[in-house]
């Protein structure tokens, strides 16, 4: 059915659709009206869930991980810097393999604080071992977030949802939900094999010493990169029953014979179409949204470049000293590769700031300039800096 | 050819009794026959022997003996530590039960989320977290606060041996006053520790929980009362059992029992219960000891045993202060000495306002 929905109140009622057992969270905007939602749907009786209000973001993630790891299908949210003081319990639940899902809305760290729209969050912890899937609005948010909970029963992994805080989380968008009773046709009832039960004792969490532990982490590292393919199959199911793709690990829009490319996760991908489709003038371009960001697709990275002199990689987070970390992660993909396209990295947009459509005119100029670094912080006003920081 | 599968009139068998006393006990038919009356006595295994704790170990005693009385319906959120390290390392278990390790500061959460998973399920199994003192009374002090106030029904248990011990005897606030740890050592300007033993009891009573208590190891007949009684109610209930530690406490390994015991009878480890935030029983002290008798078997206080040093004379005096206002805030003192030796058996009724008239 559609309805407009705030991107927070369509998640919740995403979530919803999925029948959890557990919910816990901690409230941190942007994420908080995605529990507030889930809070009164309980209240209201539309949901049936056993849901904890914690102390905090740290107590959230161990909450889950408990429920999760005593046979409950589990679900939590955050941001923020509440990703940050869950970061020690999200690296412990993946490597206790634990399927659980969480949003993470996507908003920049502090210090300085700000709330608004960046990608630093999610990808301080990119290597915690969990899956994360990016989303362009909330159409794909909602589908995405049932689709996680599948991923992660498929894969005993758990899987992070971003979306865009404020810029998707805060916006109203005419979604189109599932029903309750279609959802339950698709997602297979929670039967986590390995779920602490009297009946059957199990210990989870032993201390492994070096005599085995480069063994496991090497079983995780498998187990993310093997997700791959059940990322791109349950999406295709996805549209089989409903008629509409997330874009599987990445998608590709634009002529073939492009020589330029754009790549950006999130809802930046809406921006440089809208930006591409408006402008008068210029060259054709390509126009490549990531989805999968952990596991990262190379291989249908690779495939998706080729023929193209020009990759604009859009970063939405920075690792100070290096550089933009998808544009990093795209470069060490594509190294060595013959006829890989030269790679122009850019942050845009950190701590919320506004990314006009205008923005392609000035990237696709930018490209000109043979001495551009190899990555900028490119909307800084320089000016506004003293001149040793610049 | 294993010593269980040989046959009880064996030779060797017979030297290792002459030489233990007592003869070895066949694991699997130990509740059924042969052995001492303990031995026989069928009991509930949850934590089985052949880990890896020090000899004389206080935590590994006192979670057997919990475990024993809690039974098989259980499932354990067990907190970074010695008892999570020497009962499970990879690829074995001591356990019997369910168990998770998940974190250091974040048992009682983790308890949490398997209670809330039972709850959606409709199953009454009893979840239990455990934690040392550093996992309890320090890092993960506030997952422990809102798992009471959320009023979970878990039993959470602290094994408090008084420092972090699996990481190398650090003070915590669980840290006795003056005692010598590797972060409190006692020098020419230091005296050990110079903060007290937060009153974690008092504060986890202020949650108005059902049922906190503490214990110790000394007194298995009252630590696993008090294990059936929290495990009867529906809710949050607390246990912080004292559980010397050898390696820390610097004490001979086999004098545990003796060294717990002493910590009780001076008044320093004052074993009480409280319920719904007041104070409900206290274990009367038969014969009040002086501290210096507690405080002499260990080397953690050797440093206050010179009697020509004025400092370790003012810590004495000081300690034995801390002592004495506990058996008379809590209404510690006994009848006297009893011949049959009830300590730990029988329980008074006291209430607050008694202790402070």
């Amino acid at each position: 059915m559609r309805e407009a929905l705030e991107g927070s109140q369509a998640i919740a009622r995403a979530v919803a659709l999925c029948e959890p057992d557990v919910v816990a969270a901690y409230p941190i905007t942007p994420q908080t009206h995605i529990v507030e939602n889930l809070s009164k749907l309980v209240a209201d009786g539309d949901l049936h869930t056993e849901f904890v209000s914690v102390e905090s973001e740290f107590s959230a993630a161990s909450v889950v991980l408990g429920a999760a790891a005593s046979g409950a299908r589990a679900y939590t949210a955050s941001s923020s810097q509440g990703v940050l003081l869950m970061a020690e319990v999200l690296f412990n639940i993946a490597g206790l393999r634990i399927p659980l899902v969480m949003t993470v809305a996507n908003r920049a760290v502090s210090a300085p604080l700000n709330i608004w729209n960046d990608h630093s969050d999610s990808m301080a912890v990119r290597d915690s071992g969990w899956i994360q899937l990016h989303c362009e609005n909330n159409q794909e948010a909602v589908d995405t977030t049932v689709q996680a909970f599948k991923i992660s029963q498929d894969t005993d992994l758990p899987v992070m949802v971003c979306m865009d805080g404020f810029v998707l989380t805060h916006t109203m968008e005419v979604i189109d939900l599932p029903t309750l009773a279609q959802v339950r046709k698709w997602l297979p009832p929670f039967n986590f094999k390995r779920a602490l039960d009297p009946s059957d004792p199990k210990s989870l969490g032993a201390l492994v010493g070096p005599e085995f532990f480069p063994e496991v982490r090497h079983s995780h590292h498998a187990a993310v990169q093997n997700a791959l393919p059940v990322i791109e199959k349950v999406d295709a199911s996805w549209g089989k029953a409903f008629k509409r793709n997330c874009g599987g690990l990445l998608t590709v829009e634009g002529p073939q014979e492009a020589r330029i490319g754009f790549l950006a996760m999130g809802s930046t991908v809406g921006t440089l179409r809208s930006g591409l489709a408006h402008r008068t003038e210029g060259p054709d371009a390509r126009l490549i949204k990531l989805r999968a960001f952990r596991p990262f697709p190379e291989a249908a990275l690779r495939q998706a470049v080729a023929g193209l002199d020009h990759l604009i990689v859009i970063d939405r987070a920075i690792s100070p000293g290096l550089g933009g970390v998808l544009g990093c992660e795209v470069r060490a993909a594509l190294y060595g590769q013959p006829g890989a396209p030269r790679i122009h990295n850019h942050a845009i947009g950190l701590g919320g700031r506004d990314i006009p459509e205008t923005i392609v005119a000035d990237l696709l100029s930018a490209i000109e300039d043979p001495d551009a670094p190899a990555f900028s912080v490119f909307d800084a006003d320089l000016s506004m800096l003293p001149p040793e920081d610049r | 050819m294993s010593l269980y599968e040989t046959d009880r009139k064996d030779e060797r068998l017979a030297e290792l009794r002459e030489k233990f006393g007592r003869h070895p006990v066949d694991p699997p038919d130990r509740f059924h026959q042969g052995g001492s009356q303990r031995d026989r006595q069928p009991r509930f295994c949850g934590l089985e022997s052949g880990h890896r704790a020090c000899q004389g170990c206080g935590e590994a005693l006192a979670a057997r003996l919990v475990m024993e009385c809690a039974g098989p319906d259980v499932m354990v959120a067990n907190a970074t530590g010695c008892l999570e390290v020497f009962t499970t390392p990879w690829p074995q278990t001591a356990w019997q039960v369910p168990w998770i390790h998940s974190l250091f500061e974040n048992s009682a959460a983790v308890a949490s989320g398997m209670e809330a998973a039972m709850k959606a399920k409709g199953r009454n199994t009893k979840i239990l977290a455990f934690g040392g003192d550093g996992g309890t009374y320090d890092i993960g002090f506030q997952a422990l606060s809102g798992m009471l106030e959320r009023y979970h029904n878990i039993l959470y248990v602290c094994y408090d041996n008084e420092a972090y011990m699996n990481t190398g005897i650090q003070r915590s606030s669980s840290t006795p006053h003056a005692a010598s740890t590797t972060t409190s050592p006692a020098g020419p300007e230091r005296m050990g520790k110079r903060h007290l033993k937060k009153d974690l009891l008092s504060i986890i009573a202020a949650h108005h929980i059902p049922y906190s208590a503490s214990a110790s190891v000394a007194f298995p007949a009252d630590l696993q009362r008090k294990v059936r009684y929290a495990m009867g109610i529906e809710g949050p209930t607390f246990l912080v059992v004292h559980s010397p530690c050898p390696l820390g406490w610097k004490h001979d390994s086999h004098l545990t029992i003796e060294v717990a015991r002493r910590a009780a009878d001076c008044g320093l480890f004052p074993i009480v219960e409280m319920e719904r935030g007041a104070l409900s029983n206290v274990m009367p002290i038969r014969k009040v000891r002086p501290v210096r008798d507690y405080l002499e078997l260990q080397g953690r206080f050797g440093h206050l045993m010179d009697p020509d040093d004025p400092r370790a004379v003012e810590e004495l005096t000081h300690l034995q202060a801390l002592a004495d206002y506990n058996i008379s805030h809590f209404n510690l003192r006994g009848e006297g000495e009893d011949p049959a030796d009830t300590a730990g058996i029988a329980h008074v009724a006291r209430d607050r306002s008694a202790g402070e008239r």
